[in-house]
């Protein structure tokens, strides 16, 4: 072990020590992290508008109607994001092909992995506070895997997919947006005002997510093994111990 | 077989002149959405068809088809519109009754078979073998199969016939059942609606005599020119919609001055329909107009939908009343209150393993 540089007057030896062994990994390339912050920012726009257009604010006379678009402009807002959300999600898709492994790990389950299986239930124990330490991933842990698939590559699919159905019913019944996505009225019922009210539902359960999903991100930062909310800035996954496992 | 009258011959019996007739003719290919080329082929059609034998059959339903279809102003009036076509049987319409009305119908199916129009108005139920539904002293549902079995095609009026409508609503005890469930082997075409629009039904009929083929329907098999937009798409309350501007109360300002009614209901968003635009009673206004909002009627299972009067529907399979809005809350309410629970025993725990390690380095 070398002395203490001039530029790290503040460290000791056992810092020393921890540095030169301590090295990251790095995980989430930048269009993974470009990703996240665009959709999170596209999901929350979605769901404050989303919300305003199932039980709109109260009327509001600050012109008469030809010069005030007030509702359109919620709309408006709902339906670029809409679009934003749509076309980075398939970017997502793209990243997932010719990205690192880390970036398909949002689009698949090894559910015929017998040590993955045991990890989600270690995951379940470490959060119901019966393990006392957490083991250390370099991407998601199994159990975070699960439930990005289920909110995220499930839900948002599923959002997207309604979603351009009810906004192809405004572009018209002869709109490709509606030969494209026609069936999903079918899907459901053959009245329109099940999609809405599915997609409605699938707003809450986004909701329930973004709750869980802010939640975990800063405990774990916080208590794991491992830097979490940093990660999807930098990219970087780095260590508080050099332990293997 | 007799030579029947073409549609001509018989508007001209009724007193219609010629200018009339190129009249209806010219309104007529405009309603269907047909460019002026198609008005002399209209007329043609017209001056050398023969009439198309209909045969009108009722089952469990409101006569709500029937009373509309009557009062039909273009095409014309309403004694041309029964002659235009060859109405060879309706039960509720013809003067003729019981053994001779059914004989008129049978007559009607032997010598015109695979060449007359089905009309069905209302729907089969098909529990207890039919027997909630009894015509000419039979179940309902074997004089829809007897009618179907010969018909060149089918017309299904109404929400009953294509949706099934009230008796079909949930938890539907006579298991009323549309027609397009119970007949498979015969083109469809449904013109739903409670009732649909005088002028729709008619324009559905002339076009199917003038061109002799079903007009170009939609996914769910309504015919695309009445039902390819909704009827906010063309609502003329629509601006107030953009801006932002609703009925709060029916009693309000806001409903004096005529602005959206989204927050009280309307169905209008989710409603394909031609109310908008062709209206009702020779177009003098539509439920909108008038200060309610769409109820939803052309769709499937509009009953079953809410309240008439909500936006975001009941779900009922939560036992309770409760709509995805309080649904949604109460889930992430309670998911909101285990995460405030779980992160308070998280910082406990991370406190007590703290304490312990420093009291074991304090050991050691």
């Amino acid at each position: 072990m070398s002395t203490p540089q001039a530029g790290l007057h503040d460290a000791d030896e056992a810092d020393m020590a921890t540095v030169s062994r301590q090295t990251s990994v790095y995980v989430y390339e930048a269009p993974v992290r470009l990703w996240h912050w665009i959709n999170a920012l596209a999901i929350l726009t979605l769901v404050l508008t989303g919300y305003f257009i199932g039980a709109p604010p109260p009327s509001m006379q600050i012109a008469e109607a030809t010069h005030q678009f007030v509702f359109g402009y919620i709309r408006f807002a709902h339906f670029a994001a809409g679009w934003i959300l749509t076309v980075g999600f398939l970017g997502r898709i793209y990243w997932a092909i010719f990205g690192n492994h880390h970036a398909r790990q949002l689009f698949y389950l090894p559910i015929w992995n017998g040590r993955w299986w045991r990890e989600v239930f270690f995951e379940v124990r470490w959060y119901l506070f019966l393990e006392s330490e957490p083991k250390k991933y370099m991407g998601h842990n199994p159990l975070a895997q699960l439930a990005m698939f289920c909110f995220i590559t499930l839900g948002v699919s599923f959002m997207i997919v309604t979603g351009l159905a009810l906004y192809s019913e405004g572009l018209g019944k002869d709109s490709l947006l509606y030969a494209m996505f026609g069936w999903v009225f079918t899907l459901f019922g053959n009245n329109p005002h099940y999609v809405h009210t599915y997609h409605h539902l699938g707003m809450w359960w986004i909701v329930i997510f973004m709750i869980i999903h802010i939640y975990v991100a800063i405990r774990e930062d916080i208590m794991s093994r491992q830097s979490i909310v940093s990660t999807m800035i930098s990219g970087h996954r780095t260590f508080k111990d050099d332990r293997p496992d | 077989m007799s030579q029947i009258e073409t549609f001509y011959d018989v508007m001209r019996r009724q007193g219609i002149t010629r200018r009339s007739f190129i009249k209806y003719c010219s309104l007529t290919a405009s309603a269907l959405g047909l460019g002026p080329a198609f008005v002399p082929k209209i007329a043609h059609a017209m001056e050398t068809k023969p009439r198309t034998p209909v045969i009108w059959v009722h089952g469990l339903e409101c006569t709500c088809c029937s009373e509309s279809f009557i009062r039909s102003a273009h095409p014309l009036a309403k004694d041309v519109v029964l002659s235009m076509i060859s109405l060879d049987y309706d039960d509720t319409l013809m003067a003729a009754a019981g053994h001779a009305a059914e004989e008129a119908m049978r007559d009607t199916i032997e010598r015109y078979k695979g060449q007359y129009i089905l009309a069905v108005e209302g729907n089969p139920p098909l529990n207890e073998d039919g027997m909630f539904c009894i015509s000419g002293g039979k179940p309902f549902v074997e004089k829809l199969r007897y009618a179907a079995r010969d018909a060149k095609a089918i017309i299904s009026w109404g929400a009953c016939a294509s949706y099934g409508c009230v008796q079909a609503a949930k938890p539907n005890p006579t298991r009323a059942t549309p027609v397009h469930k119970v007949i498979t082997d015969k083109p469809i075409i449904k013109v739903p609606g409670c009732p649909p629009i005088a002028e729709v039904m008619t324009g559905v009929i002339t076009y199917m005599l003038t061109f002799d083929r079903l007009p170009e329907l939609d996914r769910q098999g309504r015919p695309a020119m009445f039902y390819g937009q909704r009827i906010h798409d063309k609502c003329y309350r629509r601006p107030h919609f953009d801006a932002g501007q609703f009925v709060e109360a029916w009693d309000d300002e806001n409903a004096r001055k005529g602005y959206c009614l989204y927050k009280m209901g309307c169905k209008g968003p989710t409603t394909y329909n031609a109310c908008s635009t062709v209206r009702w009673n020779e177009g003098v206004s539509f439920p909108i107009q008038s200060g309610h909002g769409c109820i939803g009627c052309s769709e499937d299972g509009f009953w079953d939908q809410g309240s008439f009067y909500d936006r975001v529907t009941d779900l009922t399979q939560f036992g309770v009343e409760a709509n995805a809005d309080r649904v949604g809350m109460a889930a992430a309410g309670v998911v909101g209150g285990a995460v405030a629970v779980h992160a308070a025993i998280s910082a406990l725990k991370a406190a007590q393993k703290k304490t312990q390690s420093q009291a074991s380095k304090e050991e050691a």
